[in-house]
């Protein structure tokens, strides 16, 4: 079923999985570390694109503020572990409490607007992306809690007890940059994401979720409280959310409103369609594309330019971002399940497209 | 065979702009019977439905079911409470497998929630066995056994039917509600569908069947009522209601009875 492609990888095929995600920071970091910081990132946004997954994915509910959940981890995150208001809280007791309140804030969203479908809840949350935006934009008078545009500054390293995440450190004799510990935590955080993602679709609330993105009124008159497991989606990938903020800002050291902006929850939606909606691996490659494939454009495109042409002609920033586009197009054009389909969404569109000539 | 009353009906109404749907329908539905209601194309039979399983909101009166009244516009309280209904135009899961449909329609009668589904407790596992065992049970029962691990879309249309009737029937009804199990069928499946529903009665459920199918309502039902432009016009045994001069007229119109 679901599982499937998973259960037959024989064992060989796992531990060459893992010794290569091993591996992976120590080769990047020979291209400098900014390649582990990207590898982080991508990381970062397989576990915000599965959170989201959950809500699209797995429920079929159209989310296009989901970046504003992520802002609720983050500026929590900021606030309870920096100069700002002088709290320095460590990061195992934030994480959890961010995940609590992005899960709050996803009721609060999801309970008034769950009775709109489709294209009317996609502008709604849209709309609370941006509220969410504006107001940490804000909410710096009369009292300043989110220090407006500017932004929360020397926000703390990840750390654990004495063991900190940032600067070179030796293990084993190895010298491990701070991104490539940060790298191992992440991964592991990704691991438990996954697992959770696995776990739900093959159960009684994932049956459910199913049920109501193939048919509501099916799914409402054989008892299924359609509400309530539709906020559950809601909540579950806010809670999501929220952790990957907390560790954004934690990353980054700085959080600030533009970070959050609707770009970034059409990013996420974008790594989630492109590879697969409700399709786990799909998801996963999603991210990592729509993460390392820009940041590789940007290095490639302007010495391309320089090797072919003599000169730069175009500016790359622009050029990336127009073939950057120009490749989403293309998928969605000759693959529009996506990269990396589950075998069941791509039966869904091919028979929508017969459906509807 | 028949005992008290299961299902109460009153004074229902239900309009769409000056159209009356329903108008002023009062029925009662006895436990253990199966209970027809037929009447011509447009009558109000599937606006009586959707009322009853709570999918429309009656603009006038009400249901009560086994002696509690019932909640309107609540679908998944209908549910609870008892009544599974299939639909005139199947409403699948297209693509989760005859299996997964049924066990989504053990959805309400199981408890599991995220953390269970999470850390795959004891009980967790013991009410997917269960669940999985029940819906090949149901699927057994219905006759597509042998389908299980097809998806519904690939379904033959009958098998479609009976697989939404084994959806219905995992929910636990009191009140199975068939919305023209039959439309569509020959005579051979028709046949088969009537010994189903015949089969399912005699295990303890009622049923209210909505049909067009005259031969099949007047072979299986015990009681008939019949509907017209919304109104009832008509509640009898079978054989009187094939007689009723009101039927005669409103299926064969005016001036021929």
């Amino acid at each position: 079923m679901t599982r499937s492609w998973l259960a037959p990888r024989p064992l060989a095929g796992i531990v060459l999985i893992a010794l290569a995600l091993v591996a992976l920071p120590f080769v990047a970091a020979l291209g400098g570390q900014a390649w582990v910081r990207i590898a982080n990132f991508a990381i970062l946004y397989v576990f915000l694109a599965l959170g989201l997954n959950i809500v699209v994915g797995f429920a079929g509910l159209l989310d296009l503020g989901y970046i504003a959940f992520y802002a609720v981890g983050a500026y929590l995150y900021a606030l309870l572990a920096s100069p700002h208001f002088g709290l320095h809280l460590p990061f195992w007791a934030i994480l959890p409490l961010g995940a609590i309140v992005a899960c709050g804030f996803g009721v609060a969203l999801g309970a008034p607007t769950l009775k709109l479908r489709g294209d009317y809840l996609a502008i709604v949350t849209l709309g609370f992306g941006e509220i969410i935006r504006i107001f940490l934009n804000n909410l710096n008078a009369p009292v300043n809690i989110t220090n407006g545009a500017q932004g929360i500054t020397l926000i703390d390293p990840l750390a654990l007890g004495s063991f900190r995440f940032s600067g070179n450190s030796e293990i084993f004799g190895l010298v491990v940059s701070g991104p490539q510990k940060l790298y191992f935590l992440l991964v592991a955080m990704a691991l438990v994401v996954i697992g959770v993602n696995l776990r739900l679709q093959d159960s009684r609330i994932g049956r459910a979720w199913q049920a109501i993105r193939e048919d509501e009124v099916a799914a409402k008159a054989i008892g299924i409280d359609t509400r309530n497991i539709k906020l559950l989606a809601f909540a579950m990938g806010a809670s999501f959310g929220g952790i990957a903020g907390g560790i954004f800002a934690a990353m980054q050291g700085f959080v600030s409103p533009e970070s959050f902006s609707l770009i970034e929850s059409v990013m996420v939606l974008a790594m989630v369609v492109l590879g697969g909606m409700g399709h786990i691996p799909g998801v996963i490659l999603g991210a990592v594309l729509l993460t390392v494939l820009p940041e590789v454009l940007r290095y490639a495109v302007g010495p391309v330019q320089q090797a072919v042409f003599g000169k730069v002609i175009v500016d790359p920033e622009s050029l990336r971002m127009l073939i950057f586009g120009l490749a989403l197009v293309l998928v969605m054009r000759l693959k529009p399940a996506g990269l990396w389909p589950s075998p069941q969404r791509r039966r869904e569109l091919a028979a929508g497209a017969q459906e509807s000539p | 065979m028949t005992g008290g009353v299961l299902l109460e009906a009153r004074g229902v109404g239900k309009h769409f702009g000056g159209v009356k749907a329903l108008d002023e329908v009062s029925l009662t539905i006895r436990e253990g019977e199966i209970y027809g209601l037929i009447g011509p194309n447009g009558a109000g039979k599937t606006t009586f439905f959707n009322c009853l399983t709570g999918l429309y909101v009656p603009d006038s009166g009400g249901f009560a079911f086994a002696g509690a009244v019932l909640a309107a516009n609540a679908p998944q309280r209908a549910a609870e409470r008892g009544i599974a209904r299939t639909f005139q135009n199947i409403r699948l899961f297209a693509d989760m497998s005859a299996r997964e449909n049924v066990m989504v329609g053990r959805h309400l009668r199981t408890r599991a929630g995220v953390f269970g589904a999470l850390l795959r407790t004891r009980s967790t596992r013991e009410e997917e066995a269960a669940i999985r065992r029940r819906a090949d049970e149901l699927l057994h029962y219905v006759g597509i056994a042998d389908r299980a691990d097809d998806l519904a879309r690939n379904l033959p249309y009958g098998d479609q039917r009976r697989l939404e009737i084994a959806r219905a029937l995992a929910t636990e009804p009191r009140l199975l509600c068939l919305d023209e199990p039959a439309a569509g069928m020959n005579a051979t499946e028709t046949e088969e569908l009537r010994l189903l529903v015949d089969g399912i009665r005699r295990d303890g459920t009622t049923v209210l069947l909505i049909e067009h199918d005259v031969k099949l309502v007047m072979g299986l039902c015990d009681r008939v009522a019949v509907l017209d432009y919304g109104r009832k016009i008509c509640e009898d045994v079978p054989a009187a209601v094939q007689r009723n001069p009101a039927v005669i007229e409103a299926y064969l119109g005016g001036g021929l009875a």
